[in-house]
C-alpha cells in the first residue's frame, strides 16, 4: 500500500489537496457545530495525519503550504499564520511513520487528537508572536477540546474515505492465476 | 537522499512561512483577496444550493397562507405609511429649527443590504464575509448594521466580497455612549470567545451611574461609526482597577451567531 507508484502518489496529492480546500471552504460555511458547540472544528490536522502516514514528504509540504494558505485567506489570520503548525505536525508523524500502527482505527484517532489539539496551540503561539491579539479565554479551552474531539473523529473517517478512494481510482494490479501450464500433471495411464 | 529531502521540505516551508508572514500589510491584503477568489465558484455553488430549499418551498406554499401573508404586509404598509407621513413632518420641523439655530445639516444614511455567505473558520476571530466588495462601493471601515444595531465595520475587501470584524472581535473597537442623563461614555471591547452576544463597555469613568437595561450606542467618536446607532444594553456593572474606572457588561442587540441579511453604510 505504501510503495504506490509515482502516478498514483500525484493523483494522491491532487485527491488531498482538493479535500483541503473542501474542507476549508466547508467550515467556513457550514456552522451546524459552531451552532451547537460554540467551536469550529479544524479538518486540516486531520488531513494531515493520513498525508503524513501515507504519502511522501513533498505532498505532507504541498498540503501545509496550501491548506495553510487557504485557511488564512478565508479567517482573519494574516496570511502563512497556519502554514508552520500544520507543517511541524505532518513532518512529526511523517518522520516518525515507520513505528506507528497507521492501519490501527485506535492510533489514528489518538493521532487525530494529537495533532488537533497541537497545530490550533501553535497557531495561536504564532499570532502572539505576531503581536496579534486573538480572541482568547476560559472559552478558549472548551473550544480547544472540542477541536480536539472533532479531529480525532475526523481521522479514521478521513482514512476510510481515502482508502476507498485509493482503491476505486488507483492502479490495481491485476492478480496472477494459479494456473501455470508448465505445472499441468497429466493423468493418462500407459498401456 | 531521503535525509536530504526532508531537510530541504523543512527549509523550503520555513522560509516560505517566513516570507508570508513579513509581507507589508498591503501585499499581505492582496494576496489574501488573490486566494480568496479561487473559492468564487464555490460561493455561487453554495449559494444556489441553500436557495433551492426556498425554491422548492415557493412552489409549496398554499394560496390561503399567501393571501395571509399578502394582507399582514398590507396593513404593516399603512401603518408604515402613516409613520413615515409623520416622520416627514417632524424632518421638516427639525430643518426649520436648524436653519433659526444654524445647525449643520444632517447627511441622510445611504445603506447597501447583503447577505453574509461566510464565517472565520478560526474560532480566534469573529469575522464574516459578505457579498458585496469594492464594484459595489465597499471599502475599508465602512460600518455594517442590521435594523436591531451594530454589526461591525468592514476590514477588507476584494471585488465581489469583503470582509467584516464583528462587534465582539478585539480588532473592533467602538466608541460607545450610555444612554442615561450623565451620558457617560466607553469603549466597547470583546466578551469571550463562547458567548458573542455579550461585549463589555471598558473605560466608564468611576463614578458612571449605570443600570440594568440602559441603552448603549455609538458615539460617533473615532471616524468610523456613525453617531446613535443602537449596540446593546447594559447588563450589570462593576469597579475595576480600585474604582479607578468602571466595566459594564452589554448585551448586544444584534444577534451575532445567527446573521444571515447586513446593511453596509455608505457615508
Amino acid at each position: 500500500m505504501f510503495d504506490v507508484p509515482h502516478s498514483m502518489n500525484f493523483l494522491q496529492t491532487i485527491l488531498i489537496l482538493a479535500a483541503a480546500f473542501l474542507a476549508v471552504f466547508g467550515e467556513a460555511t457550514l456552522g451546524g457545530v459552531r451552532q451547537w458547540l460554540s467551536a469550529q472544528v479544524d479538518l486540516l490536522p486531520a488531513l494531515m495525519v493520513y498525508a503524513a502516514l501515507n504519502t511522501d514528504i513533498v505532498t505532507v509540504s504541498v498540503l501545509a503550504v496550501f491548506g495553510g494558505l487557504w485557511f488564512d485567506t478565508l479567517s482573519a489570520n494574516p496570511p502563512g499564520v497556519s502554514i508552520l503548525p500544520l507543517f511541524a505536525v505532518g513532518y512529526v508523524i511523517w518522520l516518525q511513520r515507520e513505528l506507528i500502527l497507521r492501519e490501527l482505527p485506535f492510533a489514528q484517532v489518538v493521532l487525530g487528537a494529537i495533532a488537533s489539539a497541537v497545530a490550533p496551540v501553535l497557531s495561536v503561539l504564532v499570532l502572539l508572536t505576531l503581536g496579534q491579539q486573538p480572541l482568547l479565554g476560559w472559552g478558549s479551552l472548551w473550544q480547544w477540546l472540542v477541536m480536539t474531539a472533532g479531529g480525532a473523529v475526523a481521522t479514521p473517517v478521513i482514512f476510510v474515505l481515502f482508502d476507498w478512494c485509493h482503491h476505486a481510482l488507483g492502479y490495481q494490479p491485476p492478480s496472477e492465476p494459479s494456473f501455470r501450464p508448465d505445472r499441468e500433471i497429466r493423468r493418462d495411464r500407459k498401456i | 537522499m531521503l535525509k536530504q529531502k526532508h531537510y530541504i521540505a523543512l527549509g523550503a516551508v520555513t522560509l516560505a512561512t517566513l516570507l508570508l508572514l513579513s509581507l507589508p500589510p498591503s501585499a499581505a491584503s492582496r494576496l489574501k483577496l488573490a486566494i480568496g477568489s479561487w473559492f468564487l465558484p464555490l460561493f455561487g455553488l453554495a449559494g444556489t444550493v441553500q436557495q433551492l430549499p426556498g425554491a422548492a418551498a415557493d412552489t409549496l406554499l398554499p394560496r390561503r397562507e399567501l393571501l395571509r401573508q399578502l394582507e399582514a404586509l398590507r396593513r404593516e404598509n399603512d401603518q408604515l405609511r402613516a409613520q413615515a407621513a409623520q416622520a416627514g413632518a417632524i424632518a421638516q420641523e427639525n430643518e426649520q429649527f436648524r436653519v433659526l439655530f444654524g445647525w449643520q445639516r444632517q447627511i441622510p444614511w445611504k445603506l447597501k443590504l447583503a447577505n453574509v455567505v461566510m464565517r472565520d473558520p478560526a474560532n480566534w476571530w469573529h469575522t464574516v464575509q459578505i457579498d458585496l466588495g469594492t464594484r459595489d462601493g465597499v471599502r475599508e471601515n465602512l460600518p455594517v448594521l442590521t435594523t436591531e444595531g451594530l454589526v461591525g465595520r468592514v476590514s477588507s475587501a476584494s471585488y465581489t466580497h469583503a470582509q467584516v470584524v464583528l462587534i465582539s472581535d478585539p480588532n473592533c473597537k467602538v466608541s460607545a455612549i450610555v444612554e442615561n442623563p450623565a451620558r457617560d461614555m466607553g469603549i466597547i471591547s470583546p466578551g469571550g470567545p463562547l458567548d458573542n452576544s455579550f461585549v463589555e463597555l471598558s473605560y466608564l469613568s468611576g463614578n458612571a451611574t449605570l443600570r440594568a437595561g440602559q441603552n448603549v450606542i455609538s458615539s460617533g467618536l473615532g471616524g468610523v461609526f456613525p453617531k446613535g446607532i443602537p449596540i446593546g444594553q447594559i447588563v450589570d456593572a462593576r469597579p475595576v482597577e480600585f474604582g479607578l474606572y468602571t466595566e459594564a457588561r452589554v448585551k448586544l442587540a444584534v444577534n451575532l451567531g445567527s446573521l444571515e441579511q447586513v446593511w453596509v453604510w455608505f457615508p
